[in-house]
């Protein structure tokens, strides 16, 4: 995981629950427009937000391998719920974006770039799995030797209210991957909900001197040392509640070196390679371009979209796809997250929000698989691939 | 890490010249001819600058075709010639057909250069063994002009050429003019003869075995179809080459160029950025297997 350093504020403060559209208002007076967690079709997406009430108030959520189930109760919690299918990547990397535009004119073309507008934008509620996705694609989009001018121009135009997870879902493990769920840093402010008997209230932890300007609008008091361990208590509950782990512990040997193990032909039994963990997954970052012809052909735009690693036509050069088993696209996709990553931008490229377990139509999870291979028992084959493997490793 | 004791292959890149990656610049066809029945090549001349970008030997470009698309494709021209952009491809897939069918005077749009270069400099005082196979001449053609080029800075200096049959020899007239040179050892064979082909047939592994060089002192440049650089690997590593010794070029699919679409990945390398030439030692154990 990305190492962030816990930033050493002010002591905490306090928002009062009846106080938080204030921040809200507040945010918005700066020109910034509220993206947060609301309900759509069953489930928690990221969409505008403009009221606490747009917030999926007094749901919880039921996730399993396969399964996600939204639940309504009677309390006022505004953030009682894990993450859903949506992740911020598709703000900071769209889906579909045009590149540029070619315009055909008497035999010649030109091109024409495209501006790339990156509005003022408050992510409201980010898990501190999702801090972590995003400093992992701020690794992959602006630390190489070229950077992606559309991810670069909007991440400078974030505000990131974060929040503490107050319960731990079932496909979670975040702890294990040491992303969560407490948050460490790169926010602006962070916040615990607390509900206590007749009280609901948020701790507040300021990361920039822009949270703090935005803090200083709100009301708020400074909290007290009970309310604070209360606070510290829920998140400390979250992380021990967590029931799902990955034993990352020479995890990148332990892939390379389980290149030919049988469990791969056991998952390809099962995956779809239907690419629904690729799109959930909030720090998958492949892209594939397109070209679009208006019918008079004198217009030629240059689209960029979301791709899979689960396609054939991912890794097609001439003569067929390199990776046309579903076997070896599973692989690709789990030696990549949990090991080529490492050695590509020094950090897993998993942050255990457990997208890619419950959003898998047929279950796949990926804790198990990653157990399976663990597992003591290797046939033969396996334990001769790990010793000609160690090559691999050295690559 | 990854290629900590890569050597330097690094080479001039575009970032410093284009500040949106992905926006290709405009190049007017120039000339267009066949090479062979299905392979040709086009030389482009910059519509936006005098010169076309520096790149080194081994390179490739991102060349975009009208409406139809984008791909990779190396750069065969002489690195020395900064006034017209060179490549050769064969007409196979979409864009490559539309590519065919461009004339003179027309557009086509190109970014780069990217990748790794082959190690010409690093080579000084080496016997050089460069061995294609059909289009893998292409990529490497820069680093024969290169070589002839600065031909007293290497020692002896050999190119194995393999084709499937005579009419698939790539840049012929120019395997003839190189042929006559007294410093230069080149030998052609082709997979099966057909016609009037007197010359040598077999694959051009078979090459290998009577090529004169040092193979303590040598350093090789392969191209070709994948399978074809394994077995040239192994028949130069038979006749004593280091696998530290050898560079590949690999093709993968790609459709940024700039390590950021994930198309290309081969283990935990970039073949855009971390290839697409690669020192052999370092990619060997992932060329043995399948569906990396």
């Amino acid at each position: 995981m990305v190492k962030i350093s816990r930033r050493e504020g002010r002591a905490a403060q306090l928002i009062e629950h009846h106080d938080f559209q204030s921040l809200f208002d507040v945010l918005k007076a700066k020109k910034y427009r509220l993206i947060g967690p609301t309900v759509r079709d069953g489930s928690v997406v990221y969409d505008e937000v403009a009221r606490v009430d747009d917030l999926p108030v007094g749901y919880s959520d039921e996730q399993e391998k396969g399964s996600y189930r939204l639940n309504k109760s009677d309390d006022h919690r505004l953030f009682g719920y894990g993450v859903g299918p949506h992740s911020w990547k598709k703000f900071l990397f769209p889906p579909a974006v045009r590149l540029w535009q070619a315009r055909r004119d008497d035999g010649s073309f030109q091109i024409i770039p495209e501006d790339y507008h990156a509005e003022p934008l408050a992510l409201i509620g980010v898990r501190a799995c999702e801090l972590n996705a995003i400093a992992i694609q701020d690794r992959v989009f602006l630390d190489g030797e070229y950077r992606d001018p559309i991810y670069a121009a909007q991440r400078e135009k974030l505000f990131v209210l974060a929040v503490n997870c107050g319960q731990a879902g079932n496909t979670c493990f975040c702890a294990s991957m040491h992303a969560g769920p407490r948050v460490t840093g790169q926010f602006d402010l962070a916040v615990t909900e607390v509900i206590n008997g007749e009280s609901h209230y948020f701790t507040v932890e300021v990361g920039s001197p822009r949270g703090e300007e935005v803090l200083s609008e709100v009301p708020h008091r400074p909290a007290s040392g009970e309310e604070k361990a209360l606070a510290n208590q829920i998140i400390t509950q979250t992380a021990a509640s967590m029931k799902r782990s990955i034993d990352t512990r020479g995890i990148k040997q332990r892939l390379y070196a389980s290149f030919e193990h049988p469990q791969w032909d056991d998952i390809a039994a099962r995956c779809l390679a239907c690419g629904n963990c690729t799109q959930v997954c909030p720090t998958c970052f492949c892209s594939t371009v397109e070209d679009v012809t208006d019918l008079s052909g004198n217009t030629a735009d240059r689209w960029r979209k979301w791709d899979s690693c689960f396609t054939t036509d991912f890794s097609y050069i001439v003569g067929g796809s390199i990776r046309s088993s579903v076997k070896s696209r599973y692989r690709q996709w789990m030696t990549h997250k949990l090991a080529t990553w490492i050695e590509q931008f020094g950090t897993s490229g998993c942050v255990g929000c457990g997208r890619c377990i419950t959003w898998c139509p047929v279950g796949i999870d990926i804790t198990e698989e990653i157990a399976a291979l663990r597992a003591e028992k290797q046939p033969a084959t396996a334990v001769e691939a790990a010793k000609e493997d160690v090559s691999y490793a050295d690559v | 890490m990854l290629m900590s004791d890569a050597p330097s292959i690094t080479a001039p890149t575009a970032s410093d010249r284009i500040s949106d990656p992905m926006l290709p610049s405009p190049y007017r066809v120039q000339r267009a001819r066949w090479d062979t029945d299905d392979t040709f090549s086009l030389e482009l001349v910059p519509l936006d600058s005098d010169d076309i970008p520096h790149f080194a030997p081994g390179q490739f470009n991102m060349v975009y075709v009208y409406g139809v698309g984008e791909i990779p494709i190396s750069i065969s021209g002489d690195p020395t010639r900064r006034d017209l952009l060179v490549h050769t491809t064969r007409a196979v897939g979409t864009v490559t057909r539309a590519m065919s069918k461009l004339r003179v005077e027309d557009m086509l749009a190109a970014r780069g250069p990217y990748g790794t270069a082959w190690p010409v400099a690093e080579a000084h005082q080496k016997d050089i063994v460069i061995v294609a196979g059909g289009i893998g001449l292409a990529p490497l053609r820069p680093a024969m002009y290169h070589i002839m080029a600065h031909r007293e800075q290497y020692g002896r200096v050999v190119l194995l050429y393999g084709a499937r049959t005579p009419g698939d020899v790539l840049y012929r007239k120019q395997l003839e003019q190189w042929r006559a040179h007294f410093d230069l050892d080149v030998f052609v064979t082709v997979d099966r003869a057909t016609g009037s082909w007197r010359g040598s047939v077999g694959l051009v592994t078979s090459l290998i075995g009577r090529a004169p060089f040092d193979p303590l002192n040598t350093v090789a440049l392969v191209c070709g179809p994948e399978v074809m650089m394994r077995f040239t690997t192994m028949g130069l590593e038979k006749r004593g080459v280091d696998t530290k010794n050898i560079y590949v070029s690999l093709e993968r699919n790609m459709k940024c160029a700039i390590r950021l679409c994930g198309h290309c990945q081969f283990g935990s390398t970039f073949v855009c950025k971390d290839g697409p030439v690669f020192r052999y030692s370092q990619v060997q154990s992932l060329l043995t297997k399948w569906e990396v």
